[in-house]
């Protein structure tokens, strides 16, 4: 009787403080459309979950990790093979965040497909496009921690396109690196970058775009007619939680049967190994400078390509204010084959990066 | 008007050229360029030559006027022409073997070439007047000549067994000589080639690293020992320190030769030692004999050393493809392997008791290398373990809430029929 009262006591304490009634009215009231495409609302709530787990295992990671290029590598190991479960929490944390990406892709694709980002989700899509490039980033900055050979040289080859931007191209590369080359400068800069400033600017991006979600609502597809609507509480939670013990599924069976591996400790006067290539979300890329000719109509064909890709990501961000058609809720062919090509574009080239062996 | 008043004046210009060329002293090469076949052959080869690079032209060893276009009057009275085989070594040398010319060039380069030459077996048959022996020009090239540093010289080491190969390989030429003529072909077969040619280790010896090169010389049976010495010094003090150095000088063998070979040096490997059939010792030793039963057990010993060891790394690499993280312990294993190279050394040695000391301590290390072997396989079992228990409990939860999520769209839908 007195736990009882005391359990009403401190729920009206909190709810004083933190209108968690009029949370509770809104989780109840709020409600979520249920159609033959909802499907892929579940990407949403996946990436989130993935984020969380970066987060919960980038925190751990942080208790042994060494950022100096003496302690980096050597620190990666012992947390490898000497920290108990250290193995796991870094195979999820480097596993989780590959997934993250490629959820991320599935996510950003189907909102685009199901022209999600029309009227009044403009800034929805626009926030959840930087968050793929924040991720995009973290995943750069991430990759150089463990500071192995192929991190390096991968690091190596990626400042060298940021390099090789016209006008400010060298300034870049130099602010990126904190030096002509990848040294300890580099490493403290990504260290710094991947643990302070990627998730400060991640966490209040998260934050509107959740905000936006979920003061918008989500949008129902052009031309879908039968509807209904199904409680966000706790129907499309438990939907979702379902997703997120799948996936959870997944990755502890890749951490047991492929952990991430440790890799040979990176040897700046060793030769760039052949191969060398970045992560896989930035093959595509990666494979159309290779592929591209030297020389375009008299322009450098990597700064083309920079340009193309800058220009590219430009009409992908603004998107919601080009498509008209989808705004007045008619359909739009036109931006759906653009979207068609541009996924064709990202698989293509992907594939291409690992199946030709001599680029 | 003016495409009238240029065009002679390009004719001019042009018919200028062979004279302007003289007035540079280079009428040597223009005119050989123009001609064919060998004569031409030296006027573009010459732009590669190392002598070249230093300002030297065809008249520093030709001699003769290249500032003149007119042929006669080129080849002056100083004018030599192509030496004859058997003076190329006294041409070569009448710079190489000069100290006060070389120094303008290359101040460090040995002056000794020349008189080493006439040491080696080539100088001595050419001074006995057989001109078909190696001179300069067959293993330096004559008028691309390039530095021994430069890797596509002739005598850039992975290049070194090609240029002796050109005579030593030619069964017609050898077969006059009385030689053997399989050396290349053994030598690509030994260790020491796949070290140069396929690994490009240019510490791994060439023919001039063991016959030497102007004084190119077979060693005989007594100097083999000191010749492999340069690169092999420890196998070499504990062989002279060994029963067999007696014995080998006794019966006229080559040290290092009678058990390893000359030009087709096999990696060693346990096998050459012991009492079964193909070991080296039963050359010598007779069956029963102490020697053979010294060798048998030296055998043993190092067999039962590298079996340990190959199955220690399997162990690693068995808990390497499990995903457990073992490059620690890999260094460890390099201990062992290091370990294992010192036993085999010791084997020249033939002291059976240092070989059992240095053997127990590798078991030592291999022992720890084996234990860390085991337990990262036994976490690895435990990894599986964890994943079949932690998937059964998410799996379970999965279901539940599948479950919880039919029976709320049955509550909203009503009971389906």
């Amino acid at each position: 009787m007195a736990d009882k009262r005391l359990g009403r006591s401190l729920g009206k304490f909190f709810d004083e403080r933190f209108l968690l009634s009029d949370l509770s009215a809104f989780a109840k009231k709020k409600t979520v459309p249920e159609h033959k495409h909802s499907f892929w609302y579940f990407f949403g709530g996946i990436s989130l979950f993935l984020v969380g787990l970066q987060i919960a295992t980038g925190l751990l990671l942080l208790l042994h990790y060494v950022p100096s290029i003496d302690g980096a590598h050597e620190s990666i190991q012992v947390i490898m093979s000497q920290v108990k479960f250290g193995w796991l929490i870094r195979s999820v944390h480097s596993w989780s965040a590959n997934i993250l990406i490629g959820v991320l892709f599935v996510h950003m694709f189907s909102t685009y497909f199901l022209k999600a980002y029309r009227k009044p989700r403009e800034l929805t899509w626009m926030s959840g496009f930087f968050l793929l490039i924040l991720f995009m980033a973290f995943g750069f900055s991430g990759y150089l921690l463990p500071w192995n050979e192929l991190s390096y040289f991968a690091t190596r080859v990626g400042t060298d396109i940021a390099g090789s931007l016209p006008l400010i191209g060298g300034w870049l590369k130099e602010l990126i690196l904190g030096g002509p080359d990848v040294s300890q400068a580099t490493l403290s800069r990504f260290f710094w970058f991947h643990v302070a400033v990627l998730p400060v600017v991640a966490l209040a991006v998260i934050g509107v775009h959740i905000v936006l979600v979920q003061t918008l609502g989500m949008s129902k597809p052009i031309g879908i007619k039968e509807t209904k609507d199904v409680p966000f509480f706790p129907d499309f939670i438990y939907k979702d939680a379902l997703g997120w013990t799948l996936i959870l599924v997944l990755i502890g069976v890749v951490c047991v049967f492929l952990p991430w591996e440790v890799g040979t400790k990176a040897d700046p006067l060793a030769p760039t190994p052949l191969g060398i290539k970045p992560e896989w979300y930035f093959t595509f890329m990666f494979t159309t400078l290779k592929l591209i000719p030297a020389h375009v109509l008299s322009i450098e064909g990597e700064q083309l390509a920079i340009l193309g890709f800058l220009a590219g990501g430009l009409f992908w961000l603004l998107v919601p204010f080009l498509d008209r058609r989808a705004a007045r809720e008619k359909r739009s062919p036109a931006f759906t084959w653009v979207g068609v090509f541009v996924a064709a574009y990202i698989v293509v080239m992907t594939v291409i990066t690992y199946a030709v062996k001599k680029l | 008007m003016k495409r009238q008043t240029i065009a002679p004046l390009l004719v001019l210009l042009g018919l200028g050229l062979p004279a302007a060329a003289a007035a540079q002293g280079k009428s040597c090469l223009d005119c050989h360029v123009q001609l064919e076949d060998e004569l031409k052959a030296p006027a573009t080869a010459f732009s590669q030559d190392v002598h070249g690079q230093f300002g030297l032209g065809c008249q520093d060893c030709h001699g003769g006027n290249p500032a003149s276009d007119d042929v006669d009057k080129a080849k002056d009275k100083t004018f030599k022409g192509v030496p004859k085989r058997d003076r190329i070594p006294e041409f070569c040398g009448g710079c190489h073997a000069d100290a006060a010319k070389m120094r303008g060039f290359n101040p460090s380069l040995r002056i000794d070439q020349l008189d080493q030459y006439w040491t080696s077996r080539h100088g001595q048959r050419l001074k006995a007047g057989d001109t078909k022996v190696a001179v300069c020009t067959d293993c330096h090239g004559v008028h691309g000549i390039q530095t021994a540093k430069f890797p596509k010289s002739m005598t850039f080491p992975w290049n070194i067994p090609q240029t002796c190969g050109r005579c030593h390989a030619d069964q017609t030429l050898m077969a006059s000589y009385n030689l053997p003529a399989g050396q290349l072909e053994d030598y690509k077969a030994s260790v020491h080639a796949r070290a140069l040619v396929e690994k490009k280790d240019l510490s791994a010896p060439t023919c001039n690293d063991c016959h030497g090169n102007h004084g190119a010389f077979p060693p005989e049976a007594g100097s083999v020992g000191g010749v492999c010495r340069q690169c092999h010094p420890s196998a070499g003090e504990l062989f002279a320190k060994s029963p067999h150095k007696k014995a080998f000088v006794e019966i006229e063998a080559g040290e290092c030769e009678a058990c390893h070979g000359n030009h087709k040096i096999d990696r060693p490997t346990n096998a050459l030692i012991g009492s079964a059939e193909g070991s080296a010792c039963v050359q010598c030793h007779e069956p029963g004999s102490k020697g053979l039963a010294a060798a048998a057990e030296l055998r043993t010993l190092l067999d039962a050393f590298e079996s340990g060891t190959a199955a220690a790394e399997n162990l690693l690499n068995l808990a390497d493809r499990k995903g457990v993280e073992v490059s620690e312990v890999r260094f460890k294993l390099q201990d062992v392997h290091t370990t294992l190279v010192s036993a085999k050394n010791l084997t020249h040695g033939l002291d059976v008791g240092e070989l059992r000391i240095t053997i127990g301590d590798g078991e030592k290390a291999l022992a720890e290398v084996d234990l860390a072997g085991q337990s990262a396989l036994a976490e690895a079992r435990s990894r599986l373990r964890g994943l079949i228990v932690a998937t059964f409990c998410l799996v379970l939860v999965a279901i539940a809430l599948a479950f919880k999520v039919r029976r709320l769209k049955t509550a909203k839908n009503g009971p389906q029929r």
